[in-house]
């Protein structure tokens, strides 16, 4: 390669760190400079260290060098000391996976590391800069949809931190089921009685503050645009449009469908669910045996398989109603485990010590309204094989069912809500990374997220609101949120190629792209991961970021030397998923495991992100296998993208085909999964894959 | 331009924290008393109740540590003191003797060269050198010496073959002084004392553990591709029993729950019938406290013949008389006597109690701390009541926009 590209590239090589002990660095660059001729090349003992970086940057600036491979440590280590601004610098890994792994001095390590840095050099050829796409105009204002305890108090903490917060609510109060309880409990557990609701305070600090627009008996018509520019038209009694940057969706829950629970006796006057009691118990004289079931209808898998959390709490709580209105009372409570963690604990042990309180474990396997009681037959119970109990009333502590989000109106083609992932709840199913919900710049909060109590909302809501504050500030430089901070590159689409075949739009798991009316795909950048998953999924080649695209990819995939079928040097591609598998690779140079010196590694932004065209570039360009190894997919999936894994495992079905009639053996194209902390497992994967290939030979396309 | 925001703990809560608010672009402070980041979540396993592994989180929290200008730390580093109010600290803090510095490029040859050894964790390797680095996804990827164990100039070994630079073996403690416009303290827990619950002899049977250290057993066995060893003497322990509520919703010793511990025991149970056919688990509980999705579990455990769920406490554990072995005294509820069991390893699932730091927090019965006392101190996570890693981000989440008001 050779022209005006090459006079402002250059390659600096490290031979610290034992790379200069296992390759001939001056052979290295002899054989650089005869490829890419014009390159500027310097070595240094230690190019991290400040003589190393002062060298560098000398270079840079005295050759008018524009980009820049570092053959050195992996891009995970060091990172700053190679950043200079307005440079396209490519890292390429002779450390933690070449010198610390291969054999010293050999000739397949020396051909390893030349075709590494040749791949670089051949990235850096093929990509560029951009200007950070910003939406214009861009809104710093926030929308919280749901005026119940979590919506609150995100809006009042949004506007506290100095944004202006619009809040929308459906009905014509604030407060939502927060807002109708009877009574909380205790501060401490010195002090034996209820405390007073406070959410009052809460609603007059919303209402006062001036940072805080309130719209009552207010529905969302649309939602339509991208983070940072959002256009929102919202109804009451006349239509309006709000100009938005970013979303907290707190439309919370309803309580199970109490007449699922017939067997229960719900439909008798006499029993009641969690909600109905909290009213009952406001309004009426309460009798004088009131019984608890709970776990009503949870931990079922006829009902609601998981456990909602606050039933527990809640329903002992009321018991302590009971005992405060009607001191005569008693209490029964069946149980099958009391979840009253943390410092509710106290909690139970006090209504443990009331007299009047009766708690035993069992089974409820009748519930009978008899006229004048309510007979429950419990068995498995601590006190008797069967037990009947007779009540005046039942109250059964009834789950909660998450409302769905698509009154969000989202005018985005892949659906008007978040999507709803286990048990229907609009979370990010993410342990690390719970707001990270399949919507850039929408935050889902409170119930409508997970099932929690009131203390865990409100926390819930102040961090929907951090995330959505976050999401405006970086939309606003142009970057990329999570999990590509500071990602400013953005999807570009060569229109002229495109056929609307529409996978881009369907495989995206963010939404990013809508439609025209032509039919036409339509991305929203703002809306964008960066993960390059429609850079994968696109048979015409369309889509590309600046600095990773389909040309940058083949250019390192054909950068390769090909050793032809007698010499027995096999080449295999492997594409690694930079979240898991690179650094697992990483950590198996730090742990000086053995690696094969005839693969060729390029790491892809994920396993969604890899292109057929650039595995039919390596079965011509004679590659014997292509590996691909990703983060694992699945209901437990680590993906950081949801379903790259996924994808690019369905798409290599589809490859098996066009391999067959290519005539090639199916083992050419594998994809793997591996945990980031499996350094083992992702070395067993890549020496079995070396011998399946042994197995089969070498590529017959290999010498065309 | 406001002074950054400081933060006091680099575990997940404390990171979470930092790069949340440099991302809304604020500039932050991070401080950890550990030569790593990470905490008590990077010696762990793995999560309930996806069974991950925590440096899957981690290592993209890292990744958008290093790519942030905003985001600057101190590792080795504690409060000494903070002064002034909110908005405008002064914040004090003891730099324990850095041995290797900024320089290191993380080769190991000082490692290698080391000729001390220091105690390794249990189940891990079993020999550590006084240089050591904590493992290959470390961050920051620097080795470290430790400074309590190190001979200093007396050896010097280490300094023969650095190329870098990078070791200093006269290093002494330092003083920084730092302003900041709040403070967030992520400072996390310990686990409470096993030893202060006699009756479960935790100092004289060496095959009972907490659930700590068997999270870090299991842990090491991933790192090193081994198998899990009982450390009496080193073999598979083929019955393995979970001692729920060790010491907790107890007042004789911690008197609330902790609200993990009855998930972590059962995400144990499945992690070992998943990875060695040859172990039973038996769970010990007075209640099963898996809440909110954690539910579903139990219903992973159903059906598993190696995994036994028992209603009981365990009382205490006896000599067992023989060689080796755990003998556990069970009141069994639903049968309604009390059994001795003997079992190969016994794992305490300890309570966790707040980690102690000196930033003026008021603190309630139970020692934790207390939110909303001090306007520009913000106690977040677990320091405030024990919560789960999902519970800890999202409340530290809470936290950065706390500390972006007034």
């Amino acid at each position: 390669m050779t022209g005006a590209a090459t006079k402002h590239m250059a390659l600096a090589v490290c031979t610290g760190c034992d790379i200069g002990r296992c390759i001939d660095t001056d052979q290295l660059i002899d054989a650089t400079g005869q490829a890419f001729q014009g390159i500027t090349c310097i070595k240094h003992g230690s190019l991290c260290s400040p003589d190393g970086q002062a060298g560098l940057r000398r270079t840079v600036m005295e050759k008018k060098v524009d980009r820049l491979a570092v053959a050195a440590c992996s891009p995970r280590v060091m990172t700053s000391a190679f950043e200079v601004d307005g440079l396209l610098v490519e890292r390429v890994n002779l450390r933690e996976q070449l010198a610390w792994v291969m054999e010293p001095g050999h000739e397949d390590t020396r051909m390893c590391a030349e075709d590494q840095v040749a791949m670089a050099l051949s990235k850096l050829d093929a990509i560029r800069t951009n200007d950070p796409y910003i939406p214009d105009p861009v809104s710093s204002d926030i929308l919280v949809v749901g005026g119940g305890i979590t919506g609150l108090t995100s809006a009042l903490e949004g506007a506290r931190a100095g944004y202006r917060v619009h809040l929308v609510e459906r009905s014509d109060r604030l407060g939502g089921y927060a807002g109708r309880i009877h009574k909380l409990l205790p501060e401490n557990l010195d002090s034996a009685s209820l405390k007073e609701p406070d959410l009052y305070k809460l609603v007059s600090e919303v209402t006062g503050h001036p940072g805080v627009e309130i719209h009552l008996e207010t529905g969302i018509r649309s939602i339509s645009g991208e983070p940072g520019n959002f256009e929102v038209v919202i109804e009451n009694s006349q239509v309006s449009t709000l100009h938005i940057g970013a979303v907290v969706a707190a439309t919370g829950w309803k309580p199970y469908a109490p007449d699922k629970l017939a067997a229960l006796g719900y439909g008798s006057g006499r029993v009641k669910t969690l909600e109905e009691f909290e009213q009952y118990v406001q309004e009426e004289q309460l009798p004088n045996r009131i019984m608890f079931i709970l776990c009503a209808g949870s931990r079922d898998e006829d009902h609601l398989a998981y456990c909602s959390t606050f039933c527990c709490g809640a329903a002992l709580k009321q018991a302590l109603y009971v005992r405060e209105k009607n001191p005569g009372a008693e209490v029964y409570i069946v149980y099958r485990d009391i979840r009253t963690p943390g410092f509710q604990e106290g909690f139970y042990k006090m209504v443990q010590a009331d007299d009047a309180i009766f708690m035993t474990r069992g089974v409820v396997e009748k519930v009978d309204d008899q006229g004048d009681s309510v007979a429950v037959t419990v068995s498995q119970s601590l006190l008797d094989d069967l037990v009947t109990i007779h009540a005046d009333m039942v109250v059964l502590a009834t789950g909660m069912v998450p409302n769905t989000t698509t009154d969000l109106q989202l005018q985005y083609r892949l659906g008007k809500g978040l999507p709803e992932l286990e048990y229907n709840f609009s979370d990010s199913h993410f342990i690390c990374f719970p707001y990270e919900t399949r919507r850039t710049g929408i935050y889902a909060a409170g119930t409508v997220r997970a099932p929690m109590d009131m203390e865990m909302s409100r926390e819930d809501g102040a961090g929907a609101m951090m995330k959505a504050i976050q999401s405006i500030e970086c939309v606003k430089r142009g970057e990329a949120v999570h999990p590509r901070s500071g990602d400013t590159t953005w999807t570009e689409l060569y229109m002229e190629r495109c056929t609307d075949c529409k996978r881009c739009t369907e495989e995206c798991p963010f939404g990013s792209y809508d439609e025209t009316e032509k039919g036409t795909p339509l991305p929203n950048p703002a809306r964008c991961r960066r993960c390059g998953i429609c850079v994968g999924s696109c048979p015409e080649r369309v889509i590309g970021f600046a600095d990773f695209n389909i040309n940058s990819v083949s250019a390192m995939i054909k950068a390769v030397s090909m050793p032809d079928e007698f010499e027995e040097k096999p080449r295999i591609l492997v594409f690694v998923c930079e979240n898991d598998a690179y650094p697992a690779l990483d950590a198996a140079g730090m742990n000086r495991l053995k690696f094969n010196p005839f693969i060729r590694i390029i790491p892809v932004r994920c396993l969604g992100s890899i292109n057929k065209v650039w595995v039919s570039d390596a079965l011509s360009h004679g590659y014997d296998g292509i590996l691909q190894i990703g983060c694992k997919p699945g209901d437990n999936y680590q993906c950081h993208f949801i379903q790259g894994s996924e994808l690019n495992e369905k798409r290599g079905e589809n490859l098996q085909e066009t391999l067959e009639t290519m005539m090639l053996e199916p083992e050419r194209i594998r994809t793997r999964f591996v945990e980031i902390t499996d350094h083992h497992g992702i070395m067993a994967i890549i020496n079995e894959y070396m011998e399946e290939i042994d197995l089969i030979g070498p590529n017959p396309f290999k010498s065309m | 331009m406001d002074n950054p925001i400081f933060i006091i703990g680099g575990g997940i809560s404390g990171i979470t924290a930092a790069v949340e608010l440099a991302e809304a672009g604020r500039q932050v402070v991070l401080i950890e008393k550990e030569d790593y980041l990470g905490g008590n979540v990077s010696n762990f396993n793995n999560y309930f109740p996806k069974l991950c592994p925590p440096s899957c989180g981690l290592e993209i929290n890292f990744r958008r540590i290093r790519s942030n200008p905003r985001i600057s730390f101190y590792t080795g580093s504690e409060i000494q003191s903070i002064c002034g109010s909110d908005g405008d600290y002064r914040v004090t803090i003891n730099v324990k003797p850095r041995l290797i510095n900024n320089n290191c490029t993380s080769c190991g040859k000082c490692a290698e060269a080391c000729p001390v050894e220091r105690p390794g964790i249990p189940g891990g390797k079993s020999v550590e050198k006084a240089a050591w680095i904590k493992n290959g996804l470390a961050f920051p990827m620097k080795y470290t010496i430790d400074p309590d164990v190190c001979k200093r100039e007396e050896c010097g070994k280490c300094l023969t073959v650095c190329d870098y630079d990078a070791i200093q073996l006269d290093a002494q403690q330092a003083g920084v002084e730092l302003q900041a416009h709040k403070i967030i303290v992520a400072t996390g827990w310990n686990l409470y004392d096993p030893a202060k619950i006699e009756n479960y002899r935790y100092r004289e049977e060496a095959d009972v553990v907490t659930n700590l250290e068997f999270e870090k057993m299991l842990a090491a066995c991933t790192r090193e591709n081994q198998k899990l060893s009982r450390p009496s003497d080193g073999r598979l322990p083929l019955r393995v029993a979970f001692i729920q509520c060790a010491g907790s919703r107890d007042m004789n010793h911690l008197p609330y729950c902790s609200a993990v511990c009855c998930s972590a025991s059962v995400k144990h149970a499945l992690t070992l019938e998943a990875g060695y056919p040859e172990i039973e688990s038996e769970i010990f509980y007075i209640d099963l406290r898996l809440s909110g999705r954690n539910e579903k579990l139990l219903k992973v455990t159903e059906g598993k013949e190696r995994i036994t769920l028992t209603k009981g406490k365990v009382g205490r554990i006896l000599p067992s008389g023989k060689e080796n072995g755990v003998l556990l005294e069970v009141e069994d509820i639903d049968n309604g006597t009390k059994r001795q069991e003997l079992f190969d390893l016994a794992v305490l699932a300890m309570g966790l109690t707040p980690a102690p730091v000196a930033a003026g927090l008021k603190e309630n019965e139970y020692g934790f701390y207390v939110a909303g006392q001090l306007s520009g101190i913000i106690p977040t996570a677990t320091c405030k009541r024990p919560m789960d890693v999902s519970s800890s981000v999202k409340d530290a989440t809470a936290s950065a926009i706390k500390a972006m008001q007034g």
